[in-house]
């Protein structure tokens, strides 16, 4: 019951803004196979805001991600984008309206070039990034055009993973721990372009176990932890919970 | 000598129609991860196709060329709609015995009304006769079929490695998931995809008709190579699949030449040799 409360507690700071929000999740379940994971994920993701999942390894954060983006097989709950239920849809539709995934294993593909991976995802609406904009965030990727795609080095494939979804139009994005694996400059650079695309108007939903990381580019934080949601604040109160954040992370 | 360049051809011929063939199974185990028993039915549904359009509605080869690799991929791709979509993640075993029944069921059918004996089906006139190269005599089909495959090999091989949809197609083959996040529709992908390579065995069955005649079961002994072939080249190598095809071809042709009584086993010797150096075949990528 407490962690119910809190949940919704969560998501008051977010409904009471009045606009609607462009992601909103409500009592999401999901299933691997026979395992149940999300046990009802409540949360909701404001235009132009930068919100991050964090919670410790395993409480359902990348899971969330996917079962927006319609990857899960099994999923039961609300999950709205633009006001439309996609709980049921399959992710080429999901994806289709505008959502776009980075995932955590970044998904280059060995058997196409850099170029190849980065005009794979097709353009779903108007208004995405240009190539000559893309290079222009990450300058790496166009002198290795013709590398294979999994020839890049960690950092260049993490890039690669983000700029190909920058293209497509798609203005919500979600990034699953951009940073891991990754050096200090790297991680600042991805910071930098976070920053840039949220000054550019995306929304951008973000999971991370960095949180130092994400205190540099967040608006608001969900705590995930055994599937569901059981905390949530704005960055302006990040110094007042931090007793608490060190609690639910054990950092 | 003359004999020698005549094997020689034939080898090219036969080779066409292995790397025809191998090519769609490597699509099709590519996309599908089924290794598709069927291949050597809807080969020689092709060849039934064409005749068909011949003998029952007067039309002739070139038109079926491109109407029966069209009407068999169809059928294909309701046999992928219906049945072979729901193997999806399943062991390959499912797949293999799943396409082995279908293959025994189209062959048995066309038994029933066919028998075994083969139905004629002759060249079409532009291509009868022959050429004297000087060292040898080149029937005018033969010498087409062997081109012409060539052609839509690397056509195919083309589609794959350069293009868009190529890409699409190589990315769906590593992370089906992923592809279809970014919003492209991966399940209608598959069953084209299984479409291309039945319709690529059903050309190999056109071109086959005039040379080999139209049997219900042209298509077993084919296939029997033709794995073979698959497995020297190395699973899913698209490249790899159309080299082995028309080497092997060759291969065949040379020891009926120097050494007839090894020429139906040959293909097989040089299989196991291959497995036991390498696997995974000579191009192939570990699955």
């Amino acid at each position: 019951m407490a962690d119910l409360k809190m949940a919704d507690a969560a998501t008051k700071p977010a409904t009471a803004t009045g606009a609607s929000p462009v992601l909103a999740v409500q009592d999401l379940q999901a299933w691997y196979g026979e395992s149940h994971i999300l046990h009802g994920i409540n949360f909701n993701v404001n235009a132009g805001e930068v919100v991050t999942l964090l919670g410790r390894n395993g409480a359902g954060k990348t899971t969330t991600l996917k079962s927006v983006m319609g990857i899960i097989g099994k999923r039961t709950g609300s999950v709205r984008f633009d006001g439309q239920e996609i709980i049921r849809a399959s992710s080429d539709k999901i994806a289709r309206m505008g959502v776009a995934f980075c995932p955590e294993e970044r998904g280059i593909f060995a058997s196409l070039d850099v170029r190849e991976n980065l005009l794979l995802p097709p353009i779903v609406r108007p208004g995405g990034l240009s190539l000559e904009q893309i290079f222009d965030l990450f300058p790496n990727l166009k002198e290795r055009l013709d590398s294979q795609g999994t020839k890049l080095s960690g950092g260049e494939q993490q890039m690669l993973a983000i700029a190909r979804i920058l293209r497509t139009g798609a203005r919500f994005l979600m990034l699953d721990e951009p940073t891991e694996g990754l050096a200090p400059v790297i991680i600042q650079q991805i910071g930098h372009t976070i920053a840039r695309l949220k000054k550019e108007g995306f929304t951008i939903l973000l999971v991370e176990q960095n949180f130092r990381f994400a205190a540099t580019v967040a608006d608001r934080y969900y705590i995930v932890e055994h599937g569901k949601v059981i905390d949530g604040f704005a960055n302006a109160d990040l110094q007042a919970n931090m007793d608490k954040l060190h609690t639910y992370l054990g950092v | 000598m003359q004999a020698l360049y005549a094997q020689l051809l034939v080898g090219l011929i036969n080779g066409s129609f292995y790397a025809l063939l191998s090519l769609g199974l490597a699509v099709i185990f590519g996309m599908l991860n089924i290794i598709n028993f069927a291949h050597g039915a809807v080969y020689m549904m092709g060849a039934f196709v064409a005749y068909f359009l011949l003998n029952v509605a007067g039309i002739g080869y070139w038109p079926a060329l491109i109407i029966a690799p069209i009407v068999v991929g169809i059928f294909g791709m309701i046999l992928e709609r219906t049945m072979l979509q729901w193997l999806a993640g399943l062991d390959h075993l499912y797949g293999l015995l799943l396409t082995f029944g279908l293959a025994l069921i189209i062959q048995g059918v066309f038994q029933n009304y066919f028998g075994s004996s083969g139905l004629p089906y002759s060249i079409p006139d532009e291509l009868k006769g022959g050429m004297n190269l000087g060292f040898m005599y080149l029937p005018i089909y033969r010498g087409w079929v062997v081109i012409f495959s060539l052609i839509v090999c690397i056509g195919t091989w083309y589609l794959i490695e350069r293009t868009r949809l190529g890409a699409y197609l190589r990315a769906a083959t590593e992370n089906p998931t992923l592809v279809r996040a970014f919003g492209i529709n991966v399940p209608r992908m598959i069953t084209l995809t299984y479409g291309l390579g039945v319709g690529l065995a059903a050309l190999a069955g056109v071109l086959s008709a005039p040379i080999n005649q139209v049997r219900p079961l042209m298509g077993e002994n084919v296939i029997i190579v033709v794995f073979a072939v698959v497995v020297i080249g190395g699973m899913g190598s698209i490249m790899g699949s159309i080299i082995t095809g028309f080497a092997l071809g060759v291969i065949e042709g040379l020891t009926k030449y120097f050494y007839p009584e090894a020429s139906n086993t040959v293909v097989f010797v040089l299989m196991v040799l291959v497995l036991l150096v390498k696997p995974t075949g000579l191009t192939g990528r570990a699955a």
